[in-house]
Parts: structure tokens; C-alpha cells; sequence
């Protein structure tokens, strides 16, 4: 392997951090290393190595270097490659927007739903469209939850519903309102070419149709959902990956008691 | 055989006798009952094929005609014969008539018996002919050209394009890949007709449609000649139109196919009567067109806990087994599924996985066992998945599966890329070649963690087909017992589509293909 693993020269760089100018970490700060791979459509051979440096040069990598190269099938290259960024982000000045609410364990959230509320919440929800995957709605809803942290069904203070996978819009809004529902949770793990998407609106402007909107607590979660997301699409709040069923469950116990205040 | 985990095969037989009781008692419902998935597939073999002025297939056609008449209970094939005798026409123009409006089958005059066998064997003797060369067909590329060693590496392509499809799969056949399955877009289990012609659309895969089947053969039969290796084609055959693309899958000379009914109760949830029945006429034809079977039991536990439940994958195969046989399904064409899916972060988890899969290896020693791998604790750390993958590979050549699902690092994330497939394969090459003659070389401890587990796993499942033969398979179904899933009997898609069978129906070829070659 050429030059860089065990390199010698000086770190003539600025090695003090700045949290206006971030960058990728690799051994010492700033020093800028990413590691990448990718396919490129053409044969293996040095033409193709060049080809993935030319690439790393244009992403903005200094130095890069192909470390690994093979070809997949005739005509596809597969590249490890390394490089150094030279962008830098501002970290003081982001601004993601996120769930504002307090997370409490299960029991917490309980008594807080009996003190505040002084019911049960009948929250339903279903993998809804054509997505046939459970798994997250499961998570959220069934007894059993999902790495240790419970499942709604498991809760006191929750009345919960898990319509399973592959339901349809139409047919999620009919049981909640069946049910007089005071939270629907959708889920979405399938996200190829966006049906996600368009699943989602479809629900929205569904609800504004009937009139239903502002009288349940609408969430969507699925490893691909962001709160920005959701906020964007016209839910109340979104719930992406490492968030778990006492997340959904203190929004949701938190923000109804919030909605009947005003 | 001499059981490396000090099985009782005894148990093993109570075990297979509890399974067979409740799987008799399933028989008994089917027989009496017809689906319309079950006559449109009766009419594909009466060679109707094609669509209608506006897209719909003509078996639809032709038995949504029926059972808009109330007489599907009589069949298809009653129906089309006396339409044949009538008009002298073949089945094919029958239908086209039908669409266009111009016949009414239900009002031809009805032949005698004998009449109906006569002008029916032709076009009977034709499609079971077109589905034997299939068969031999394959059976000579396995003597000529020869196989991957067991298991085998099954890899998925989804682009949901079939031409890209292709494209990816010869790329994965190149890289040791011996079966290629091409996913299906997702929803398709629920669309009660097959769609037509090829298919360059879908989310997260595209159609099964025969003309797709068709490309991914004639591709893979390329690359296989190329490489010396019959590279096996895989579609799923689930849903509401089983038979009907066992049908298809049979014409076009497709290998394996996902066919399991408990699978689509739980989860698709397709109802219970109607997936059965279905599915028994599928397994006919898959078993005749010398079709290996995946059944979906790995995916139980990625709803149910992979410790707590484990025995209920094992019962599930063991019922599964018998409703093959009872469809005259060999053992060797039978890739009973089971899965890697405990939290990786379990001690001694991998004890465990090795324990079940050797168990599951014992207990169904001709078959070609479909192992799956970890998906549910695959968390987008592709470092850690393929590692993970990489134990589950170990698993796959020390207990000697017969076909082994690659995971890929990415799952997850996304459908795999031609590299994530690439590094899957090599994971699993490096290892079943690192590790070939591992289970020939290591025993299990006596009173150790392996052969412990096999025996308590073992040992509930027993206590679970007890639980079932009193109760009844569609009871179990009803309580939740298997995926943590209740389904009711009368729920679920589908059930509109089951009649009663009537005193003319008649369907030969439950005779002329179950258990035959």
C-alpha cells in the first residue's frame, strides 16, 4: 500500500477545535479523514483507480487514496478509499427542531397521565399503505416493546390499539374514530421512492377532510423519519431510530395535557 | 443417525405424530373447498392466458364470471369443457369470448362425464408435459453443468426493475451467488390477480408476473452455462394467488419459491381458510415441477422473542412438514425455514443458534433447510451486521443447512447494493470454506449449554402440538399462539373468495400431479 498509512510528515495543520469549523475526526484534530466506498460502472484497472480519486478530489477530499479496489462483474469496480476533507460545518448554529417533551419510564408516565388526565389515552396505530413491516409499530405498541423499554399495551394508563401492518388510511381514521382516539401512530419503515411520503400526506389531508385534524394527536416514527419531517408533512410530531415507546408515550401524555390547558 | 445433541428421536416421532394429526385435521376442511385463486389456476393450466381490453387477466375474467353467477362452486374446469363441446373452440378463445362479452359459459349444455374427461385430456396432457420438460430441463443443467455445495447462497436482487434485475443478478451468479430470489414489490400479496407481462416498477422489489419469471430464467440460464453452475431462480408463491404462481413458476422452470400459508395468515394477514386451501394446490404443483419450498417460519421471531419462542418455530416446521407431505411434497424439496435472531448481545446467544439450528438439521435430515438471517438487531452499524452475519454463516456450515439467506451488512438501510451483495458472498465463501469440515470435527458436551437447549426447545414444542391437536391449528391461529399475532378465522383478505365444491367439480390434476414426477 502507498504512502499516508504511516506517513511521517508534519501535521502542518491547526490541530486546536473550533466548533464553527468542524470536520471529520480521524486520529488527530482536524484532520479531516473519511472513509468511503462505492461502485463505479467501468472495469478495474488503473484508468478505474484514477477515475475514484478524480471523484474524492471533486467531493472535496485532499489526498486521496484507493485503498481497496475490485471488480464486482464485468464493467463494476467496487472502491475503499480514504481522504481528507477540506469542508468545515458551523456547529454553533444548528438548529434541529426535536420533540419538546420530557421522557418518563413507564411508571412515571402512568401516574403522571392519572394525576394529570385522570383517564386512560386510546392511542391507535397501524404500518399503514402497502408497507407490510410491523416491526415498527410493534416496537412502539406490543406488550413485549422493544429493547427493554415496554410496549403502550403494557402501560396502565394507555388504551392501545395495533391495527398491524398494510392498513389503509381510510381504515386507520374509521377505527380511530370508532374508538374516539386521542392519538394515532403511523409507521413507515418501507421508504423506497418516497411512498412514505406520500402515505403520510394522503393521512393528513384525509383528516383535514373530515374535519379531524386538531381533535387527535397525530405521530409518525419509522428509522427514516425525522420530527422535521413529520412537522413538514403536517404531524405533530415525528420519531426516527433509537427512539422507543416511553419517547411516544410521554409526548403524547405531555402534550395532551398541554392541548386541554389552553 | 447417531443425534451429536443427544436427541431423544422418540420425541422426535411423538412430535411428527402430533404434527400430522393437526395437519390431517386442516386436510379435512380443504378438501371440501375451492378458491378463486385455486380456478384461475385451473384455467391457466387449461392454457388461458393474456388480458382483457382493459388489463384484466382472462382467468379473472373467466372466474369472476362464474362466481358472479354463483356457480364457481361447479369449477372451471366443468364450465370450460361443456363451453368446448359446445362450441368447438379452445380454451384460450373460450375466455377471449368471455371478455369481449360475447358467451355466456354458464349456459352451454351440459355433457356427460366421460364427454368432459375427453375433450379435457389434450389440454390436461399438454400443460402436465410443458411442466415435466421444465422439470427434466433442470434436471439435466444439474448433471451437465452441476451445482454450488450445500448450503446454498441465496441472495435477493430488488431493484424493482426485472431488466436491472437481471443485471444484478448475473453480477451476484459471477460472485458464487447459487440462488437468486427477486423480490416482489411490496403489496403484491394482497392484489388478488398476477399481474402481466414484464415489469420495470414496484417499491422495494417489483412484480412476480410469468414474463418476469421468464427473463430472470432465460438470464440465469445464461450466466450458468457461463459458469459452469446452475444458478437456481427463487419468486414468492404467497399471497392470495399461490397456485396461480406455482403455475407460472412451474411453465417457466423456476427453482424455489417462498409457499407458506401460516406465513401469510400472520403476516399479511390473508385469511386463514382461504391461504390454506390455496396453498395445498400450490404445494401439488411445486412438488411435481420439482420446486424447493421456503416456508417462513424465521420470521416469527422478528415479532416474537427468539429465546422465549423458539419452540414455536420448530412446531410451526413440524406442522408445516406434514401439510407438504400431505400435498405430496418430497422432504428434499422442502426449505423449512428457521432464523439467527437472538439480541446479539446476549451471553452465549450463539450456543443457542447452534444448538437450534443442529436441532433443526437433526429433525429434518433430507431437508434443504432455509436459514435466515439476523434482521431485527441489524441497527445500521453495517461494521457490527457483518459480523453478525458472519456468526450466522458459522452456524450455516457447522450444521450443515441447505440454503443459506445471506444477510447483508446494510439491511436496514436499504435494498442491497451490487457491493453490499459482493461482501455478503465473500463473507460467506471465506467462512463455509474456512470452517467446510467444522461439524464432522466438533461434539457437544454432554449436559452442556447445546445440548440442553436442543432438549428444552424440543421438549416445549411438544408441550405446544399437545396444546394444538386439542385445539386445532385455526384456534392456535385465533390465540395468538405463533409470532404473538391473533388472527381470526373468519378475518383477514381473501375469505370472499372460498365456495364450497359442488357435485360436478372436478380438478384431475390433484391426481395426476400430487406426489408425482
Amino acid at each position: 500500500m502507498s504512502g499516508g498509512l504511516y506517513s511521517m510528515q508534519a501535521k502542518d495543520f491547526d490541530q486546536t477545535l473550533d466548533l464553527t469549523k468542524v470536520k471529520p475526526y480521524g486520529d488527530t484534530m482536524n484532520d479531516g479523514k473519511v472513509q468511503l466506498s462505492f461502485t463505479l460502472p467501468v472495469p478495474e484497472g488503473p484508468e478505474a483507480v484514477e477515475a475514484a480519486k478524480l471523484l474524492l478530489k471533486k467531493m472535496g477530499f485532499e489526498n486521496p487514496l484507493v485503498a481497496f479496489s475490485k471488480e464486482l462483474t464485468p464493467g463494476f469496480t467496487f472502491f475503499n478509499c480514504y481522504g481528507s476533507l477540506v469542508h468545515t460545518v458551523d456547529y454553533s448554529n444548528i438548529y434541529v427542531p426535536k420533540v419538546e417533551s420530557t421522557t418518563m419510564d413507564m411508571h412515571e408516565c402512568d401516574e403522571y397521565i392519572k394525576e394529570n388526565i385522570g383517564r386512560k389515552l386510546v392511542v391507535v396505530g397501524a404500518s399503514t399503505g402497502t408497507d407490510a413491516h410491523t416491526v415498527g409499530i410493534d416496537a412502539i405498541m406490543n406488550m413485549k416493546g422493544y429493547a427493554g423499554h415496554y410496549g403502550l399495551e403494557r402501560y396502565d394508563m394507555f388504551d392501545a390499539y395495533n391495527l398491524g401492518s398494510q392498513v389503509p388510511n381510510e381504515e386507520l381514521l374509521a377505527k380511530a374514530m370508532e374508538l374516539k382516539a386521542d392519538a394515532i401512530l403511523v409507521s413507515q419503515t418501507v421508504t423506497q421512492k418516497d411512498v412514505h411520503i406520500q402515505n403520510l400526506t394522503n393521512l393528513i389531508e384525509l383528516m383535514e377532510a373530515e374535519g379531524l385534524r386538531d381533535k387527535m394527536i397525530v405521530v409518525c416514527g419509522g428509522p427514516r423519519i425525522s420530527h422535521e419531517l413529520a412537522k413538514e408533512l403536517g404531524f405533530d410530531a415525528g420519531f426516527g431510530a433509537n427512539t422507543y415507546a416511553d419517547d411516544v408515550a410521554s409526548y403524547i401524555a405531555q402534550e395532551y395535557v398541554k392541548r386541554n390547558k389552553q | 443417525m447417531q443425534s451429536k445433541l443427544g436427541l431423544d428421536f422418540k420425541k422426535v416421532e411423538r412430535a411428527k405424530g402430533l404434527a400430522k394429526e393437526i395437519a390431517d385435521e386442516v386436510q379435512s376442511f380443504v378438501e371440501s373447498y375451492t378458491t378463486v385463486a385455486v380456478e384461475r389456476t385451473l384455467c391457466r393450466l387449461m392454457g388461458i392466458d393474456g388480458v382483457d381490453a382493459n388489463g384484466v387477466p382472462l382467468p379473472n375474467v373467466v372466474v369472476d364470471e362464474l362466481k358472479s353467477k354463483g356457480v364457481l362452486g361447479e369449477g372451471a374446469l366443468f364450465h370450460i369443457a361443456n363451453a368446448m363441446i359446445a362450441t368447438g373452440l379452445s380454451p384460450q378463445q373460450i375466455a377471449e369470448k368471455v371478455a369481449e362479452g360475447n358467451m355466456d359459459i354458464t349456459k352451454a349444455s351440459i355433457a356427460d362425464k366421460a364427454q368432459l374427461e375427453k375433450v379435457l385430456q389434450p389440454v390436461i396432457d399438454a400443460s402436465v408435459n410443458k411442466i415435466r420438460a421444465r422439470r427434466e430441463r433442470r434436471e439435466h443443467y444439474l448433471k451437465t453443468i452441476g451445482e454450488g455445495p450445500k448450503p446454498y447462497i441465496y441472495v435477493i436482487v430488488a431493484t424493482g426493475n426485472i431488466y436491472e434485475d437481471a443485471v444484478q443478478a448475473e453480477a451476484a451468479a459471477r460472485q458464487g451467488a447459487d440462488i437468486i430470489a427477486v423480490i416482489r414489490t411490496t403489496g403484491q400479496s394482497l392484489l388478488d390477480y398476477v399481474p402481466y407481462g414484464a415489469t420495470t416498477e414496484g417499491f422495494g422489489g417489483t412484480y412476480a408476473t410469468q414474463e418476469n419469471f421468464k427473463i430472470m430464467r432465460s438470464a440465469m440460464d445464461k450466466v450458468g452455462e457461463e459458469l459452469g453452475r446452475y444458478i437456481r431462480v427463487c419468486n414468492y408463491c404467497s399471497g392470495l394467488c399461490m397456485p396461480e404462481i406455482a403455475i407460472m413458476g412451474a411453465f417457466e422452470g423456476l427453482d424455489v419459491m417462498l409457499n407458506d400459508a401460516l406465513y401469510g395468515i400472520l403476516f399479511r394477514d390473508i385469511n386463514m381458510q382461504r391461504t390454506l386451501i390455496d396453498q395445498y394446490f400450490s404445494r401439488i404443483i411445486n412438488g411435481f415441477a420439482g420446486v424447493i419450498i421456503n416456508t417462513g417460519e424465521d420470521n416469527y421471531l422478528t415479532t416474537a422473542d427468539a429465546v422465549e419462542a423458539a419452540h414455536t418455530v420448530l412446531a410451526s416446521d413440524l406442522i408445516n412438514e406434514q401439510l407438504a407431505l400431505l400435498a405430496g411434497l418430497p422432504e428434499e424439496q422442502m426449505g423449512l425455514g428457521h432464523a439467527f435472531e437472538m439480541d446479539p448481545m446476549l451471553e452465549n446467544g450463539f450456543l443457542m443458534e447452534l444448538a437450534q439450528a443442529q436441532m433443526a438439521r437433526e429433525i429434518f435430515p433430507n431437508a434443504p433447510l432455509k436459514y435466515m438471517p439476523p434482521t431485527k438487531f441489524m441497527t445500521g452499524n453495517i461494521f457490527r451486521g457483518h459480523l453478525q452475519d458472519a456468526l450466522f454463516n458459522i452456524v450455516g456450515i457447522w450444521t450443515q443447512q441447505g440454503i443459506q439467506l445471506l444477510g447483508m451488512p446494510t439491511e436496514a438501510i436499504h435494498t442491497p447494493f451490487m457491493s453490499d451483495r459482493f461482501l455478503s458472498i465473500e463473507n460467506a465463501k471465506y467462512i463455509f470454506g474456512n470452517m467446510k469440515s467444522i461439524g464432522e470435527e466438533m461434539e457437544f458436551k454432554e449436559g452442556g449449554i447445546v445440548r440442553n437447549r436442543a432438549k428444552e426447545v424440543l421438549d416445549k414444542a411438544i408441550e405446544l402440538l399437545e396444546q394444538l391437536t386439542s385445539e386445532g391449528l385455526f384456534n392456535a391461529l385465533e390465540k395468538g399462539i405463533f409470532a404473538d399475532i391473533k388472527r381470526s378465522r373468519v378475518g383477514g383478505k381473501g375469505l370472499d373468495g372460498v365456495v364450497e365444491k359442488g357435485a360436478n367439480y372436478m380438478n384431475p390434476f390433484i391426481n395426476l400431479l400430487k406426489g408425482r414426477k
